[in-house]
C-alpha cells in the first residue's frame, strides 16, 4: 500500500496532434480518506486529468497510479477501485433508475443478489426509491445527478472521481450532493473533486490544487492558499465612479496587488489588515472624499484565483447545458 | 496485485456476461421506445404493401421465379436489415455523445462487450423482424418452394449479413460526432447499396454501367442467395459468394470497429 490513494507525476496530454495542450506536466498526490480539490476554470485541464486518472484517456507523458496501480499498464486494477461521476449525468435515459444501477453492478462483476440489494439501498439513500422504477425521462437534473453518483458507488469503490458534480444544479440539489459527499468521506472514501466553484472547493476539499491552462499554479489547503494571498480584503464603496477614480491613486500603494475597481467600488488586498485600513480612510478623508460603505473580510478563494490568474474564475466562458434544469 | 490472475481466470465468462448485460440494455430500450420498434416493423410492412400492390404490377420478372411477390419478400428482408443497421450507428453515436461510453470505459468490464452487446441486440431484433416479415409475406401471397432446410440456410445467411452490417454501422456511429451526423453519414451508404441492387428489381434491367456495380456488390449477392435458397431457384455461386462476403466483412469490420471504440473519445 502506498501512502497516497492517487499519485500523478508530470502528466502531459495534448489534443488535435499537439495543437491543444490540455495538460503541461501536472503532478499531484491525493491523501486517503479526504476530499482533494482540483480547482480551475473551464479549459484548465481538470476533466482531462480526471479522464487520465480513470483510465479513459492515456497520457502522452508522465506516470499516474491509483492505489499503486499504473493507470496505463494496469487499467483493470484501477477500474476495480474507482467510481466516476461525470460532469454530465452519464446514465441511460431509456432504463429505469434501478435498471441503470443493476447494469453498472453487473458490469462491475458483482453477484446478482448483491447487485439488486445494493441498487435498492442506493436508491433509498439518494431519495430515489419511488422514482427507481420509472425511466429517466421524467427525472429532474438533480435526480439524474444523484443517480449518476449512485451509479459510481454501486461497487463501493474506495476512490471516487467527481468531475464537476454540481455544475448546473440548483442550490438545494447542490447542498444535497455536498452532504452526500461529506458522508462518503466520513465513511473512508477518498474523493478527487474537480470544480469551478470556489465555494464548493472551500467547503469540501481539505487539499487543493489550482489548475490554469494545463498547469498547477498553486496548491495547499484552502487556508494556506488564502494566507499566501494576504490577510484581509478591504472593499470601499464611493458615492460615484468619479470619486472612486479620484480615490484610487491615494490608496493604490496599500494594496498587495493592483486594486480591483468595479464602478464606484474599490477592493484592496491589504498587507496588514486593520492598520492599513485605517491608513486608507485617513488618506481619503484628507482628500475630502467620503465613502458610502466599507467592508473588511478574509479573502475568499475567488480572491485567490484572481490574484493567481489575473482573471476571475467565472470569467472563462461556461458551457450552457440544457439537460441540467 | 494478487487480483490480476483472478481477473484473467474468468475473463471469457465475464466477457460473455458483460455482452449479455449490454445487449439487455439495448433490448430494453427497444421495447421502451415504441416508435423504434414500430418503425423497425411498420416500415418494412409498408414497403411490402407498396411494392406488392403499387409498383409490383409494373415490374416484370424473368426466370422461373413466378410472381413478383416471390421476388420481393426475400429482397425486403435484406433491405430491412440494411435500414435497421442505421439504428446501430445512431445508437452508438448517441452513447458516445452522452458520455455513456465514457462511463463504460472506466468500468472493469470487457472492452469488446459494448460492441458485441449492441450487435447481439441487433441480431435479436433482426430475428424478430425476419419472423414478422415472413408472416406478412405469406399473407400477401409469398410462396417459397425451396424447402425447409434451404429456408433456414437463407435465414442464417441473412442474419450473418445483418450482423456484419451492424459492425460496419457501429464503426460509422463511433466515427460520427453526434447522432444526427451519424444518421446523415449512413444515407450515402445505404442508398446505393439498397437500390442499386437486386433487392427490388432484376439487375439485368439496369443500364450496363450500373449493372457492373449492382451485379457485384454484396447486397445483390446476398439478396440473390437468400432468394434462390428460399424459392429453390438456381442462384449460381451467390450463396457461397455471399457467405464469403459476410465472413470476410466480419473479419475486417469487427476489428476495425473495436479499434475505433478503443480510440473514441
Amino acid at each position: 500500500m502506498t501512502e497516497f490513494a492517487v499519485e500523478a507525476h508530470d502528466i502531459v496530454r495534448s489534443f488535435k496532434d499537439g495543437e491543444v495542450k490540455a495538460l503541461r506536466g501536472v503532478s499531484l498526490q491525493v491523501p486517503r480518506g479526504q476530499v482533494f480539490g482540483l480547482l480551475g476554470p473551464n479549459g484548465s485541464g481538470k476533466t482531462t486529468m480526471v479522464r487520465i486518472l480513470s483510465t479513459i484517456l492515456t497520457p502522452d507523458a508522465g506516470v499516474a497510479t491509483v492505489e499503486g496501480f499504473d493507470v496505463v499498464k494496469q487499467p483493470n486494477e484501477v477500474r476495480r477501485r474507482i467510481g466516476l461521476a461525470g460532469q454530465y449525468a452519464t446514465v441511460d435515459e431509456n432504463l429505469t433508475g434501478f435498471e441503470n444501477l443493476r447494469m453498472i453492478g453487473s458490469l462491475n462483476h458483482m453477484p446478482k443478489a448483491t447487485v439488486v440489494a445494493r441498487a435498492k439501498e442506493l436508491l433509498e439513500q439518494f431519495g430515489l426509491t419511488e422514482a427507481g422504477n420509472r425511466t429517466l425521462k421524467g427525472y429532474s437534473g438533480g435526480m439524474r445527478r444523484r443517480l449518476d453518483l449512485a451509479a459510481a458507488l454501486v461497487a463501493r469503490p474506495p476512490i471516487l472521481f467527481l468531475d464537476e458534480p454540481t455544475t448546473g444544479l440548483d442550490p438545494q440539489s447542490r447542498q444535497d450532493l455536498w452532504t452526500i459527499i461529506e458522508q462518503l468521506v466520513e465513511g473512508g472514501t477518498t474523493v478527487l473533486l474537480t470544480t469551478q466553484y470556489l465555494e464548493e472547493a472551500d467547503r469540501l476539499a481539505k487539499q487543493l490544487v489550482v489548475l490554469n491552462k494545463g498547469q498547477i499554479i498553486a496548491q495547499g489547503t484552502s487556508a494556506e492558499l488564502k494566507a499566501q494571498l494576504g490577510t484581509t480584503v478591504l472593499a470601499l464603496s464611493f458615492a460615484s465612479t468619479t470619486d472612486a477614480q479620484a480615490g484610487l491613486p491615494l490608496v493604490r500603494d496599500l494594496s498587495k496587488q493592483e486594486p480591483v475597481v468595479e464602478g464606484s467600488r474599490i477592493e484592496l488586498t491589504l498587507h496588514d489588515g486593520p492598520s492599513a485600513a485605517a491608513d486608507a480612510l485617513r488618506r481619503l478623508d484628507g482628500a475630502g472624499l467620503t465613502i458610502s460603505g466599507l467592508n473588511l473580510r478574509e479573502p475568499s478563494l475567488d480572491d485567490v484565483f484572481l490574484s493567481l490568474t489575473g482573471h476571475k474564475a467565472e470569467d472563462e466562458p461556461t458551457t450552457t447545458r440544457k439537460d441540467a434544469k | 496485485m494478487s487480483a490480476t490472475p483472478l481477473a484473467q481466470h474468468g475473463s471469457l465468462k465475464w466477457a460473455i456476461s458483460d455482452t449479455l448485460t449490454i445487449a439487455r440494455r439495448y433490448i430494453l430500450a427497444l421495447i421502451r421506445i415504441p416508435t423504434s420498434l414500430v418503425f423497425a416493423i411498420i416500415q418494412p410492412i409498408m414497403f411490402v404493401l407498396l411494392f406488392r400492390y403499387v409498383f409490383g404490377g409494373a415490374i416484370p420478372i424473368r426466370g422461373g421465379i413466378g410472381t413478383y411477390v416471390n421476388y420481393l419478400i426475400p429482397g425486403i428482408l435484406v433491405q430491412t436489415t440494411i435500414f435497421g443497421a442505421v439504428g446501430t450507428a445512431i445508437g452508438l453515436a448517441d452513447d458516445l455523445q452522452k458520455g455513456l461510453v465514457e462511463r463504460f470505459r472506466a468500468l472493469p468490464m470487457a472492452r469488446m462487450a459494448v460492441l458485441a452487446g449492441r450487435t447481439l441486440a441487433d441480431l435479436a431484433r433482426n430475428l424478430l423482424i425476419l419472423v414478422v416479415i415472413t408472416g406478412i409475406g405469406f399473407l400477401v401471397g409469398f410462396n417459397p418452394g425451396g424447402g425447409f432446410i434451404a429456408y433456414i440456410q437463407a435465414c442464417v445467411l441473412l442474419l450473418l449479413f445483418a450482423y456484419c452490417l451492424s459492425w460496419g454501422f457501429a464503426y460509422v456511429g463511433l466515427a460520427a460526432p453526434n447522432s444526427e451526423t451519424a444518421q446523415a453519414m449512413t444515407f450515402p451508404l445505404i442508398f446505393p447499396l439498397t437500390f442499386a441492387s437486386s433487392i427490388f428489381v432484376q439487375v439485368q434491367t439496369m443500364p450496363s454501367w450500373l449493372q457492373a456495380f449492382a451485379r457485384n456488390q454484396p447486397v445483390t449477392q446476398t439478396a440473390d442467395a437468400v432468394r434462390g435458397l428460399m424459392l429453390g431457384t438456381p442462384h449460381g455461386h451467390s450463396s457461397w459468394i455471399a457467405l464469403a462476403w459476410g465472413l470476410g466483412a466480419l473479419v475486417v469490420l469487427g476489428p476495425l470497429a473495436t479499434r475505433k471504440y478503443r480510440r473514441a473519445a
